[in-house]
């Protein structure tokens, strides 16, 4: 960018504050924001409505098998609501979402949400620890390897160090889980290789999920210090001779939050979806093995209810990483779309 | 005659109006310099006057044909006006060769060009910015901030222009390669009759290459006249302000308390 | 940045990625001629073998050889990564363009559409599409490929979108090139580098994505197999035979890593028009040294705290790493001597190395920058051993800085009074309340309306201008003895240039510091500096007097940077002179 555009920007940001007939850049970041998130939800619902009227075929005949008699697939589909006219169906559906009533299972016969009630601590407590397994890790690793070499000092331990964390950025978690569960369980018996409600039991299951998201926001924040450890705000902190820990922890620091707590949030979000597999893996009565299990037998209700709680923990994730932005971040600059 | 006349332009980027009520015209074979700091509009005028922006009133002339209507008559209008830019840096595609780069500009003139026509068409045009025509097949890459800067006049002239607009063309440049690159606008002006509208902040640079000076400041037009009357005697504060602002070599600047 | 200077394949990250794909490609046409009878063979009697010469990953309970399963399934597995790869790719692709050639609104819609898909993980997309189109090998491959779609035209929209910017595709537009030509012949090929690196590292991610489906049961169905599907019937025997789960595991890693590996080297490769046209340009400036000998560090004569210098550098030579193993030396042997309270200008071009040394001189010059001086002082602190806590503390009072980016030079996550006030904390040990007012008096003092609400604002509240004196005032906050301005004005307008110059000058007068103000317009340091100092090329040709400069300057570059500058003054009827037309030689550029 030349310079022209950039004081043209500032100059007109400015004017933006003095004269304030508009309204302030956080404002406007929050309703955007916003904005997106109503439109998110809508696109959820909608998703998860028509999910079974998507499936090729009728769905009612797949999750009962061939072998089911006609009358049954009739009493079923007349159960569901399948027999009335979309429309119908799709109020039916949203009212049945405002009451909490996310209908019934083919399988089981129980109500979806009181199933996806029962299962749904187990996978929260997996992704918000391996969350802050994650965190608690990523953060000394990717400050020490950026301050450390900086300039390009010792070369030979960051090279060493980033080849590390690119192969367990590689491997994903659920491979991970495997060779644990090999080493730990199988060769050494130190550590259960299914179950679930020990500490014991957790520990696979957590540093399985963890590490992979631990080594790639290791590197985002080594790569994000790198740059900010680069500017000239940071030669003008270093020219008022400040000790190191104020350089780094008041100068440096608070720099790297915005786009550390964005990868974070996107993280967070992987991890949610990545439990499906542990949990498989594991054994774990979580959220992700009803799912698995609704899509293998088909039972459609179960698997909309579930892909509607995935979707909106996500939702919901997104919205405290922008909430916290704006509270934090001084631009909440963010100039985006 | 003028080549370029712009009259009452109106530019608005959605609700902000960069340019209100400009009016201004390059005589044939003259340069006019158009001076401004940054947020005057001048950038913005040149955007219009090319068509990279819409106007939102008044009309753009060029040889006396408007170029805001709709019809083969005003783009063959609008191809008469080539743009040379800031950054030499940008202003060529990376991937392309400097020649393929050229001769892709010869669209402008309206005219079939066979592959032969345009291989010797950029050849001429190389040599004309002083440029080795064998290196027609080089990547920019290969050449320094002034060669581009000329190789980027080459494909303004490919598109056989009767206005040139040079838009702080040799603000990015170092002081040494920025007299060689003035010093080819000229001669060019020469060769071919072009007509010039030099856009700069820098006010010598201007007095040294304009015939006429248009001063510019909020979108507005602060002054015109032609160049060493309105130099030499300003009849706006602004214009006065700007004239003193300009270091002198060897000059102590001085500084009312 | 990577250093190698061989072409991308001949990297070690491609050379392992270009034999990892020869070995994939290899094992998926021969396998099932080689391993094919092993892999389907049942036999009774090996059922559950554990691993062993004949079977490296046992057998399953069939009796069938787990490894030339493995092997075999490399085919199936690595033709549904690649199909799914390039429904994603053709996809985002395709997406990607159309929204970067729609008019605003439907734009808008469709960007905001893509960025709603992307906030979602991948593996949710996918298992949602693999409800619809069920469980099989075409169901996940149909799946995975569209999950990739939005995260791929994100990309795709964002790179067309930043070359759709620059001013080649300007230009084009000017000449009279349609939207479709210009994505043809101006974005495509720009964007075609990026698109690849990318396209292999989704491949790494479609194949996990399928080994993660089909171990979940949801991909390849049986009696057909992957290596997810091998998971995961391996994993069921895990406590029986270890290998027949960890063997399908290796084979996924593996295949993952490869395809991460091309992509690092193809994004390697990428950058290597960057590296070429830099290494071009210091060739250019200076001649490659390699290895620069450095001789024994010349013992410091005492130190003179003597009153008519306040900061001296003799013989500096500043050199940076040039990436194969030598060095490049961009200042050569430099002496600069400022006087208290002396004004004293350093003019050149772009590469003459004024920058470095004014860096240099003020100790700031970190790795990779290598600094070798004869002595260096600066107030009677030798600035050459390490410094002690109280050296360090007297340089962060009398020495300021003024960078010439306004926009970036001050902590844009901080206060204007944070960073005002961090000197008179920490230095001279003022509470918080002394050091505020000390940091209002010092925006006061550069003309600074309402300096107490000031403090409270971010830098992004502040004009170019404003920042520009707020970094004055930073130095104003102490005792300055020195300050240097590097570039200060030149991103400003001129009028604003004005002021900020005479913010400066009144700092000056105020507290008799010393300037050293940066630039290259000669003409600017000849007017505000006592002393001006002219370098070319890494070396100091001239020091002349800035009033009698006209007169005075002697050395022909001096002359010649006179000569070819414009001012209100110049002869308009004859062409400038240009620095080729002197008798000393410059970057041939110049030379015409």
């Amino acid at each position: 960018m030349s310079h022209d555009t950039g004081r043209t920007r500032s100059a007109r940001a400015e004017g933006r504050f003095s004269l304030g007939e508009r309204l302030s850049p956080r404002t406007s970041f929050l309703l955007r924001r916003l904005g997106r998130l109503a439109a998110s939800v809508c696109v959820v619902v909608l998703a998860s409505f028509f999910l079974i009227h998507l499936v090729p075929g009728d769905p009612v005949r797949a999750a009962l098998g061939p072998s089911a008699s006609p009358e049954l697939v009739a009493a079923t589909q007349a159960s569901l609501g399948l027999d009335k006219p979309i429309l119908q169906q799709f109020v039916d559906y949203l009212g049945g979402l405002l009451t909490g009533d996310l209908g019934t299972s083919i399988q089981s016969h129980r109500p979806v949400a009181q199933t996806i009630a029962e299962r749904f601590p187990a996978t929260l407590l997996l992704a918000v620890a391996a969350f802050a397994v994650a965190i608690a890790g990523a953060l000394p690793i990717g400050l020490g390897m950026a301050i450390s070499s900086r300039g390009g000092r010792r070369r030979g331990l960051d090279a060493a160090l980033s080849s590390l964390l690119g192969v367990l950025i590689a491997i994903p978690g659920f491979l991970l889980a495997v060779g644990f569960i090999a080493l730990f369980s199988v060769q050494l018996g130190l550590l259960p290789a299914a179950g679930w409600g020990t500490i014991r039991s957790g520990i696979l299951p957590v540093l399985a999920l963890a590490l992979g998201p631990m080594a790639y926001l290791a590197r985002i924040v080594q790569v994000e210090m790198i740059t900010v450890l680069g500017t000239t705000y940071m030669t003008t902190a270093r020219a008022k001779r400040l000790p190191s820990r104020l350089v780094y922890f008041r100068h440096a620091l608070p720099n790297i939050v915005t786009a550390t707590l964005t990868v974070g949030g996107l993280i967070l979000s992987g991890l949610t979806a990545a439990t499906v597999l542990v949990e498989t893996v594991f054994a774990i009565p979580g959220l992700g093995t009803t799912m698995v299990a609704a899509v293998s037998t088909k039972d459609y209700p179960m698997v909309q209810g579930v892909v509607l709680v995935y979707a909106l923990i996500v939702l919901g994730v997104n919205l405290v990483v922008d909430l916290i932005l704006i509270t934090i971040d001084p631009r909440s600059s963010i100039t985006e779309g | 005659m003028n080549a370029l006349e712009v009259d009452g332009l109106v530019v608005r980027y959605g609700r902000d109006t960069v340019v209100s009520d400009v009016s201004l015209a390059v005589p044939q074979g003259r340069t006019l310099g158009l001076v401004g700091e940054s947020g005057s509009g001048k950038t913005s005028v040149a955007n219009a006057v090319v068509g990279l922006v819409r106007p939102a009133g008044g009309d753009i002339r060029v040889g006396g044909e408007t170029v805001l209507a709709r019809g083969r008559a005003a783009v063959r209008a609008q191809r008469k006006v080539q743009l040379v830019f800031q950054d030499p840096f940008s202003a060529l595609d990376p991937r392309m060769t400097i020649g393929a780069s050229i001769a892709e500009a010869t669209r402008a003139t309206g005219r079939r060009w066979s592959r032969q026509e345009k291989v010797e068409r950029v050849r001429a045009l190389l040599a004309q910015v002083h440029i080795d025509p064998e290196r027609a097949g080089e990547l920019p890459g290969a050449f320094s901030g002034g060669q581009r800067q000329r190789i980027t006049i080459a494909r303004a002239l490919a598109g056989e222009p009767t206005v040139l607009i040079a838009d702080e063309v040799t603000s990015a440049l170092d002081v040494s390669v920025q007299g060689a690159v003035l010093n080819l606008l000229r001669e060019l002006q020469a060769q071919l009759g072009l007509s010039i509208l030099f856009i700069s902040h820098n006010l010598a640079v201007v007095r040294y290459i304009s015939d006429e000076v248009c001063v510019m400041r909020h979108g507005r037009v602060v002054e015109m006249g032609e160049t060493e009357g309105l130099l030499a005697a300003p009849a706006d504060p602004y214009t006065r302000e700007l004239l003193e602002a300009v270091p002198v070599l060897g000059r102590r600047m001085t500084f009312e308390e | 940045m990577a250093t190698t200077k061989h072409s991308r394949l001949r990297s070690p990250a491609g050379i392992a990625a270009t034999l990892g794909a020869i070995a994939l490609l290899l094992i998926s046409v021969f396998a099932s001629f080689i391993w094919g009878d092993a892999a389907g063979q049942t036999s009774v009697t090996d059922r559950l073998a554990p691993s062993s010469w004949d079977a490296p990953f046992g057998t399953d309970q069939l009796g069938r050889d787990v490894f030339a399963r493995v092997m075999v399934a490399t085919q199936l597995s690595m033709m549904l990564t690649l199909g799914a790869t390039a429904i994603s790719v053709v996809g985002g692709l395709i997406l990607g363009l159309i929204a970067t050639v729609l008019p605003r609104h439907p734009r808008r819609l469709v960007t905001g559409l893509i960025d709603i898909l992307l906030a979602f993980p991948w593996l949710l997309l996918v298992l949602f599409f693999s409800v619809i189109w069920g469980a099989s090998a075409m169901g996940a491959m149909l799946a995975i490929g569209f999950a990739g779609v939005p995260s791929l035209a994100r990309l795709v929209y964002n790179l067309a979108s930043s070359v759709s910017g620059r001013d080649f595709v300007r230009a084009a537009r000017v000449v009279g090139v349609g939207p479709f030509g210009i994505l043809a012949r101006h974005v495509m090929p720009n964007i075609a580098g990026p698109l690849l690196v990318n396209t292999a590292a989704t491949a790494s991610v479609t194949l996990l994505s399928f080994a993660g489906l089909s171990f979940l049961g949801l991909g390849v169905q049986a009696p057909e197999y992957d290596w997810g599907r091998l998971l995961q019937e391996g994993i069921l025997r895990i406590y029986v035979n270890p290998m027949s789960a960890i063997g399908p595991g290796l084979a996924i890693v593996i295949a993952g890593l490869i395809f991460t590996l091309a992509s690092e080297a193809l994004a390697i490769g990428s950058g290597e028009g960057v590296r070429a046209t830099r290494a071009l340009a210091a060739a250019s400036v200076t001649g490659r040294r390699r290895a620069v000998d450095r001789g024994p560090a010349v013992p410091l004569q005492q130190t003179d705290a003597s009153s008519d210098t306040i900061a001296e550098v003799r013989g500096l030579r500043v050199a940076f790493p040039d990436g194969e193993g030598g060095t490049v030396e961009r200042v050569h042997g430099v002496d600069l001597t400022i006087a208290p309270g002396e004004v004293v200008g350093i003019v050149g071009e772009s590469g003459s190395g004024k920058s470095l040394t004014a860096m240099a001189l003020a100790g700031l010059l970190e790795s990779p920058a290598e600094v070798q001086v004869t002595r260096h002082h600066f107030d009677g602190i030798d600035m050459s051993s390490t410094l002690s806590r109280e050296e360090q503390s007297r340089l962060g009072v009398e020495l300021a800085m003024v960078f010439q980016d306004p926009l970036t030079s001050l902590n844009p996550a901080l206060t204007v009074g944070r960073q005002l006030t961090e000197v008179p904390e920490v230095h001279l040990g003022m509470n918080s309340r002394d050091s505020r007012e000390r940091a209002s008096a010092a925006l006061a003092s550069v003309h600074i309306p309402e300096p107490g609400r000031r403090l409270r604002q971010y830098p992004h509240e502040f004009s170019g201008g404003m920042r520009q004196r707020a970094m004055i005032a930073m130095g104003l906050t102490a005792r300055p003895r020195l300050l240097i301005a590097d570039e200060p004005t030149t991103a400003l307008d001129v009028t604003v240039q004005r002021q900020v110059i005479s913010v400066l000058k009144e700092a000056q007068r105020a507290t008799g510091a010393a300037i050293v103000f940066i630039s290259h317009d000669i003409a600017l340091v000849s007017a505000i500096c006592d002393r001006v100092v002219v370098m070319n090329g890494g070396e100091v040709v001239e020091v002349v007097s800035a009033e009698r400069i006209r007169e005075e300057a002697t050395h022909p570059y001096t002359r010649a940077l006179i000569a070819c500058l414009p001012d209100m003054t110049s002869d308009r009827s004859v062409p400038l002179p240009t620095i080729g037309t002197t008798n000393i030689t410059l970057p041939e550029e110049v030379v015409q």
